[in-house]
């Protein structure tokens, strides 16, 4: 065969369809291997809802839940701790929860971020880089803190309902994550309200 | 060696020239060790490149008798590093000399390119050696920071819960990406399983594959040298450059005593300050990984701190990320941001030699700022020096454009 006879049309037109089929096949034996990279079955079978039992918590207490691996904060949370919530709205970043749809749950985005007032139940992860923040709701009115959650690897502030403070890295409130009352003293973790 | 063919009635040539008509050994060894030039005025500064390949092979052979015990999950990470520790015979040393030889790695990295940036190393006819030498430290990067999830302490498990967080910085697909990395929902026993792969098996192919390319690289355009001229433009009548002498056996005995004096530091630490007072293991890694309380004061382990320190100094969260990674990165461009007419600093003027003295101290306090707490005078100091790491990279057009050289010599020279 020489130069001549050479179809350079034909051959081009092999060359790219021959490329291309190569690459749509590495794409297809792709997909599996990325896929077993994402949450397995188990992964997401341990992430099922747990529970909390509300009937001996104090005002004022603290419990820590793990869901899905995850640091969850359940705060019984005081008359006085309520009423200090309006207070801060000025120093906040978001404080009608309006900014992150996502952060929040329907239900739960009301001025106290909560279904009920007195409980809050958020996910103990600095939404920042994921420290657990630290607890302190102790009031110290000459620092102007009026309690809440602080994280200690890069100095955000959260109040007692979660939401961030400006002026500090954390871009958005403290998650909250599908909760419901199953009864009036126990909370069910995971699992939205109105689901059964 | 060489027979007489009427005598033996074989081709002559023996077992080395059976092997070469089938393999280039000798002319892969000639090309790559006994007749490769470099220059005969290299100081010690040339040999950290050496030593960087000592502590790859320290890593490696470690680490393949520390997988012989390990345990890569996380009900038994911990406990199997204590067991290593304490019950396998001498396997407190081995992990010591692992741990040891990953902050050594990076003390040897960091010399090499400082190296590079004295000599003016990065620039033509090297830039792909130098761009392949920043891969390498990418990858080295990587390969730390999933070797330190290993042990599964608090710090191994909040620091990796604070790298990996900073990928949902990613506006859209942050998120999305952070789960994918983990492979859970928070991490967990199957990330620290794959992190071990990455730790095991992926990362040290890739180092090894660009290690490789970085000298097949370099010695296709020869080593740089102190005065940073071109010794190929001087050769004899025999093609040998007349400044060069050949890696083989000059290069290499020289380098022996640098291996040598390198391993006294390295056993010193090893023996008597393996932890270096909590800069190389840091002490909240001794309680095993709690994912209910996050250690009080947490910071990444020495050689990643400047870059953290960058990291925290913006008071937000993508920008903090986005001016995180362009300090990574930016020194890939070195090549291009130096527009000097010279290489080495010894032709160099005023403008360089004080950009380069300052960016020194910048890199060492911000090494030191990315240690302490987040707080006060701290972060102001960690912008200021935020700042002075930027401008070093992004004013060099300017400064080394304008700045009067001295002339270069056509012969390297001795200094001292």
């Amino acid at each position: 065969m020489t130069e001549d006879d050479l179809d350079r049309n034909r051959r081009h037109f092999l060359s790219v369809a021959t490329a291309a089929t190569g690459v749509v096949g590495v794409a297809m034996v792709a997909v599996p291997f990325l896929s077993s990279l994402k949450p397995s079955a188990r992964a997401q079978a341990l992430g099922a809802p747990v529970e909390v039992p509300l009937a001996s918590m104090q005002p004022g207490e603290m419990v820590r839940v793990i869901w899905r691996g995850k640091l969850v904060f359940v705060l019984r949370r005081t008359e006085d701790m309520l009423s200090r919530l309006a207070g801060v709205e000025d120093d906040l970043r978001d404080p009608d929860s309006t900014e992150y749809a996502d952060h929040q749950p329907d239900y739960a985005a009301n001025a106290t971020r909560s279904v009920k007032p007195e409980y809050l139940v958020v996910e103990g992860s600095c939404t920042h880089l994921g420290c657990a923040p630290l607890e302190d709701f102790e009031v110290r009115p000459a620092e102007g803190w009026e309690g809440g959650f602080f994280c200690p690897c890069h100095g955000s502030k959260f109040d007692l309902a979660g939401r961030v403070y400006k002026g500090v890295p954390a871009p958005s409130n403290l998650r909250v994550p599908p909760h419901r009352f199953v009864r009036d003293d126990l909370i069910l973790i995971g699992q939205d309200m109105g689901a059964a | 060696m060489a027979r007489i063919e009427s005598e033996v009635g074989k081709p002559q040539g023996g077992l080395m020239k059976w092997i070469d008509d089938r393999f280039p050994f000798t002319k892969t060894m000639e090309h790559h060790v006994t007749k490769y030039y470099a220059s005969k005025n290299f100081n010690w500064w040339y040999i950290f490149g050496v030593l960087a390949f000592v502590v790859l092979a320290i890593q490696l052979i470690t680490g393949i008798f520390l997988t012989m015990n390990y345990k890569p999950s996380a009900t038994d990470a911990f406990a199997s590093v204590e067991y290593i520790m304490r019950d396998v015979e001498w396997g407190w040393l081995i992990r010591y000399m692992h741990s040891t030889g990953a902050s050594f790695f990076f003390v040897v990295v960091y010399l090499h390119m400082f190296r590079a940036m004295l000599y003016g190393s990065y620039k033509k006819p090297r830039e792909l050696i130098w761009i392949i030498g920043m891969l390498i430290f990418l990858v080295l990067m990587a390969e730390a920071f999933a070797g330190y999830l290993l042990p599964w302490g608090q710090m191994s498990y909040w620091g990796a819960q604070v790298i990996i967080s900073l990928f949902g910085a990613i506006p859209v697909i942050g998120d999305g990406l952070v789960e994918f990395i983990k492979g859970d929902y928070s991490i967990s026993d199957i990330t620290l399983n794959r992190f071990f792969a990455l730790h095991v098996i992926v990362l040290p192919l890739a180092l090894i594959g660009l290690v490789f390319v970085h000298i097949v690289a370099l010695h296709e355009v020869g080593s740089n040298n102190p005065d940073g001229i071109e010794i190929k433009e001087n050769k004899g009548p025999d093609g040998v450059p007349l400044d060069g002498i050949a890696f083989h056996p000059y290069h290499t005995s020289k380098d022996l005593v640098g291996i040598i004096v390198f391993l006294m530091i390295f056993s010193a630490v090893v023996f008597f300050a393996p932890e270096m007072g909590g800069y190389f293991l840091e002490h909240a890694n001794f309680e095993k990984a709690n994912v209910t309380a996050t250690p009080e004061h947490i910071a990444p382990v020495w050689y990643f701190t400047p870059y953290y320190a960058i990291l925290r100094a913006v008071p937000d969260k993508f920008w903090g990320f986005v001016l995180f990674a362009i300090s990574v990165i930016l020194p890939l461009f070195l090549p291009w941001l130096d527009r000097s007419r010279v290489r080495s600093i010894r032709y160099r003027g005023w403008m360089y030699k004080s950009a380069l003295t300052m960016f020194v101290i910048t890199f060492f306090m911000l090494l030191w700022l990315g240690l302490q707490p987040a707080e006060g005078l701290y972060v102001v100091l960690a912008r200021i020096f935020s700042v002075l790491y930027f401008a070093f990279f992004l004013l060099m057009p300017y400064y080394t454009s304008r700045d009067k050289t001295k002339p270069l010599p056509d012969r390297v020279v001795y200094h001292g």
